[in-house]
């Protein structure tokens, strides 16, 4: 048994809140809309993560909030109710609408729940109005999908139906591609959570059983879970030990024949770990440091660490639910040291005195890492990559080799003479 | 309650981080959940930085709330002190924390810190960044200076002379995530240089507070971006008795103004423009007859004040373009803009919506869009050229060669990056004249080349319109040329064939002609050229 040591530290954080999400989630559901109710912050966070690139018009907006909103609470009600219909004239291809709480309306207390009441009464068939929070004193980063598919969740019809729910927003090609192996399998009713049209929702019920896609959809489990679901317990997609133990979680609960499973999966294991020969000898005792902000941090280190030899220096996490990461805990090494929360300053000053070769982290602080000599990687780049499953093993540790091979091209060549 | 997509500014205390990450020496308290750290990657990715803002955030959670929160607050500012050991001290709060109303400024100023505390009253609920970082700049030097303003204010500008020494001026308002700030500054050292003005200070950019203690040393101040500098400007007038700037040097005209004001605020001899007409190439760029084509362009104008005024005088008085939309989304300005809008036969445009200013550029069909990285978007999508000169600020605004938008060199590269999106006035006309040939019409591009990026993307979308064209036509009834019409047209120089059978039908339809011959092609001529 694995022993992790886990630690906890407060103090100045450098982590998005959950409305980062949005920059995800609204990719995955072309016929949602996310209208955050905050300030002009919100705004400008939003903008700022998704950068200027997505432009055209997007599918997410705030209502911002001014002074008067501020004065009267009755009037911020009304006022987000005549937004959402001016919002809806203009764009007419909206299914799903996503009230979005932030930091300023959880403290002024806009009780966005009610909004979506009166508004699914109003508006009848034609949206579904939901709501959920992806304020930053209550959630970080991930945690705001978390939030948006547990406000979908009920909306699921209920059937009693033998299936594999995946469940957290994959690629789509990712997606096809685990389907068609648990196909393989012989699960041949297998649905994804969320899914790609919002009005599209699979259903759920006693014969379900979910394998979650990503680590940070505590609440959505647990709702799940109440609607008869069976949570299934793995270690994530992530590199090949990963992801055949996730697979091989469903396997079992669906009681696929082991010679099936390897027969399978094993042709594409031994091409996967061939394919990661290349980067474990990059990466193999290069030192790794994980600043916390995705949630994926755990999961991570457990891959670079086994299937490519990184040496863990600290593995940071915005907070840790041990129930679900307990498969992943198992498998670090001994005394690695988990720390949850964060005191930046003091994490900083542990990174410059470990020296480690790669720093995972926010971009924030990649640049003014990068400028003291510490190749980085942005944390933010995993949750929009295909990383998931065996196939995508190699992909993955790319990702990670390519600052230090970066790093070497550059650095002495140049930066040395600087 | 306003829905907003995209935005031109953030919030105010995006200004103040502006203002303190420009200097030294200044740390920054702000009272604020953790997701409000996004404000870093504007400094470290947009524009660069190699050094985090010197910022502590107390990313307070929602389980303080309930118990002490001034507590937490204050234990953030003790440490931040400790460990960085600043010279001023900012504090302020953004929008969540206006709510709960810790006033973390006055905590601070109460815990004898030992250093010049600043507390920042930034409204983030009705004030925007520009304003932020205006009110920061400015209770940042008050806050420094005010037990030094003199008993007598009468400061004379021409101080220099007695004490026989060069005449020295502070350059006010240059910060991060300001539009090309980096090389205006440098630029404007240099003209003043050239004419025997010393600077005294820069600031905020790379300015310590130590400097902006001596900002009062020297005999008047430069405004170089008034959305920033002005209102400190307006307070060191008042209490320091030190002259400034109106005239923010972008374009040769507003550089000649400049050079002339401050020579006449120091009592400097009189400037003569002539001394200095060679300096710029835009002058002979814009007389060279390749500029012909540049004649009356309609162009539509969209940014901050400072950026959007000086754009409508290049414009029209330094390349002789026709301005056709002007606007602002600094509010502060908005009077300046209407101002000059009126004088151009406009109604400016203020707004912080760029939708509607979208639907403007699209209502005025201008040829050139200058405007900000938003309307550089809309103009893609459009299909009209753009160049941007203005805040909100994308990493391609900030490039690696030296690039200023002021003075001298800033004219060259005005004239660059405004034409460049344009084709080049032989291109275009060759490109006319050959547009209707097959090679043209099969998405062969000219050999005459650089039709990246923008241009092939308008010139696709002339493609198109094209395209368009011949379908509407199509419904209508084609007129038939004659054979003796036909053998006309062939006379014609093959280069310029497909647009005169194009017009000559156009006009064969207006006139009601069903049949084309030599008659019709040079009634048609004549109709075109009257
Ligand atoms: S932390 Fe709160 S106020 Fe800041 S952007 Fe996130 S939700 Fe908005």
């Amino acid at each position: 048994m694995g022993g992790a040591t886990l630690l906890k530290e407060t103090g100045p954080r450098e982590v998005f809140c959950g409305l980062t999400s949005i920059v995800w989630l609204h990719r995955r559901m072309p016929d949602a809309f996310f209208l955050v109710v905050g300030s002009r912050t919100c705004a400008h966070l939003l903008q700022s993560a998704a950068g200027v690139m997505i432009f055209a018009e997007p599918r997410f907006g705030t209502a911002i909030l001014e002074e008067r909103d501020l004065a009267g609470l009755a009037d911020a009600h009304e006022e987000v109710k005549r937004v959402v219909h001016d919002l809806l004239k203009r764009r007419p291809e909206i299914r799903t609408l996503f009230l979005v709480g932030s930091c300023p309306s959880e403290v002024i207390k806009i009780d966005l729940a009610r909004v979506a009441e009166h508004l699914n009464q109003e508006l009848k068939d034609h949206v579904r109005v939901l709501n959920y929070s992806g304020s930053g004193i209550e959630t970080t980063f991930t945690q705001g999908e978390d939030g948006a598919l547990k406000a979908l969740a009920p909306l699921m019809p209920e059937s009693e139906i033998d299936q594999l729910l995946l469940v957290g927003t994959l690629s789509n090609s990712v997606e096809d591609r685990l389907v068609s192996l648990f196909n393989r399998l012989g699960i041949k009713n297998v649905a994804s959570f969320p899914p790609r049209q919002s009005e599209d929702l699979p259903s759920i019920g006693t014969g379900t059983r979910v394998l979650l896609t990503q680590p940070y959809l505590t609440e959505t489990a647990r709702v799940l879970k109440d609607r008869g679901a069976h949570i299934l317990k793995a270690p994530f997609p992530m590199g090949v030990e990963g992801s055949e133990l996730w697979m091989k979680a469903a396997a079992q609960s669906f009681n696929i024949p082991p010679s099936l499973f390897e027969s399978v999966l094993n042709p594409l294991i031994s091409r996967s770990k061939k394919a990661l020969e290349k980067y474990k000898e990059k990466l193999g005792g290069k030192k790794l440091f994980l600043l916390p902000e995705s949630q994926l941090e755990i999961p991570l280190a457990r891959f670079l660490h086994r299937e490519c030899g990184m040496e863990i220096i600290e593995v940071g996490t915005p907070y840790l639910n041990r129930e679900m990461m307990q498969p992943e805990l198992d498998l670090l090494p001994d005394k690695t040291l988990v720390m949850e929360g964060q005191h930046v300053e003091k994490q900083l000053d542990r990174v410059r005195d470990k020296k480690p070769d790669l720093v995972v982290c926010g971009m924030g602080l990649a640049n003014p890492l990068e400028a003291e000599g510490i190749s980085t990687k942005w944390s933010i780049e995993l949750v929009f990559s295909p990383i998931h499953g065996i196939d995508q093993a190699a992909d993955l540790a790319e990702l990670f080799s390519r600052p230090l091979h970066r790093h070497n091209l550059l650095n002495q060549k140049l930066l040395t003479h600087a | 309650m306003e829905l907003t997509l995209w935005t031109y500014e953030g919030p105010p205390h995006i200004g103040a981080m502006r203002i303190a990450s420009s200097m030294k020496e200044v740390h920054y308290v702000l009272h604020a959940p953790q997701g409000d750290t996004y404000a870093d990657l504007l400094f470290t990715m947009i524009e660069r930085r190699g050094k985090r803002p010197p910022v502590t955030y107390t990313t307070f959670q929602a389980r303080d709330l309930g118990g002490d929160t001034a507590e937490l607050v204050k234990g953030h500012i003790k440490e931040a002190v400790e460990r960085f050991q600043p010279t001023a001290l900012l504090v302020g709060e953004s929008c969540t924390a206006e709510l709960i109303q810790d006033q973390p400024g006055s905590l601070a100023e109460g815990m004898g810190l030992g250093i010049p505390v600043v507390s920042l009253e930034l409204p983030a609920y009705s004030k925007k960044e520009n304003w932020g970082a205006s009110e920061t700049f400015y209770q940042l030097i008050r806050g420094l200076l005010k037990n030094q303003t003199p008993e007598n204010i009468q400061k004379d500008p021409e101080d220099w002379k007695h004490q026989k020494r060069r005449p020295r001026v502070n350059l006010l308002g240059p910060s991060l995530l300001g539009f090309r700030c980096r090389d205006d500054v440098l630029e404007v050292q240099k003209l003043l240089t050239e004419q025997g003005i010393d600077i005294n200070a820069v600031a905020p950019l790379e300015a310590s507070p130590a400097d902006l203690m001596r900002l009062p040393k020297a005999d008047a101040n430069i405004c170089l971006y008034p959305e920033v500098a002005e209102s400190t400007c307006l307070w060191l007038e008042r209490n320091f008795g030190m002259p400034f700037t109106r005239n923010v040097p972008i374009g040769i005209g507003a550089t000649h103004d400049f050079l002339s004001e401050i020579h006449e605020i120091l009592g400097m001899p009189t400037y003569n423009p002539k001394d200095e007409r060679n300096k710029s190439r835009l002058n002979w760029y814009s007389q060279s007859v390749d500029s012909n084509y540049l004649t009356d362009k309609r162009v539509f104008i969209f940014g901050d004040g400072t950026h959007a005024l000086s754009a409508a005088r290049i414009a029209k008085e330094e390349l002789g373009f026709e301005v056709v939309g002007l606007g602002t989304y600094s509010r502060e300005m908005a009077r300046q803009v209407r101002g000059m809008a009126k004088e151009l036969g406009l109604e400016a445009l203020i707004t912080n919506n760029y939708l509607e200013v979208e639907e403007a550029i699209e209502a005025t069909a201008p040829e050139l869009v200058l405007g900000t990285q938003m309307e550089r978007h809309s103009a893609k999508r459009l299909g009209i050229p753009c160049a941007v000169i203005s805040t909100p600020m994308h990493v391609q605004d900030v490039p690696a060669r030296y690039s200023p938008q002021m003075g001298w060199e800033g004219a060259n590269v005005i004239f660059d990056s405004w034409v460049h999106p344009l084709m080049m006035g032989l291109e275009e006309h060759l490109i006319g004249m050959f547009r209707h040939d097959f090679e043209f019409v099969d998405g062969h591009q000219s050999h005459l080349g650089h039709l990246g990026g923008v241009q092939s993307e308008n010139e696709t979308s002339q493609k198109q319109r094209a395209i368009n064209c011949t379908q509407d036509t199509s419904s209508e009834e084609v007129p038939i040329w004659t054979a003796e019409g036909e053998a006309e047209l062939s006379k014609i120089p093959f280069f310029v064939r497909g647009k005169v059978r194009i017009k000559t039908e156009k006009y064969a339809r207006q006139a009601g002609c069903r049949k084309i011959d030599s008659e019709t092609l040079y009634d048609a001529k004549a109709h075109f050229n009257s």
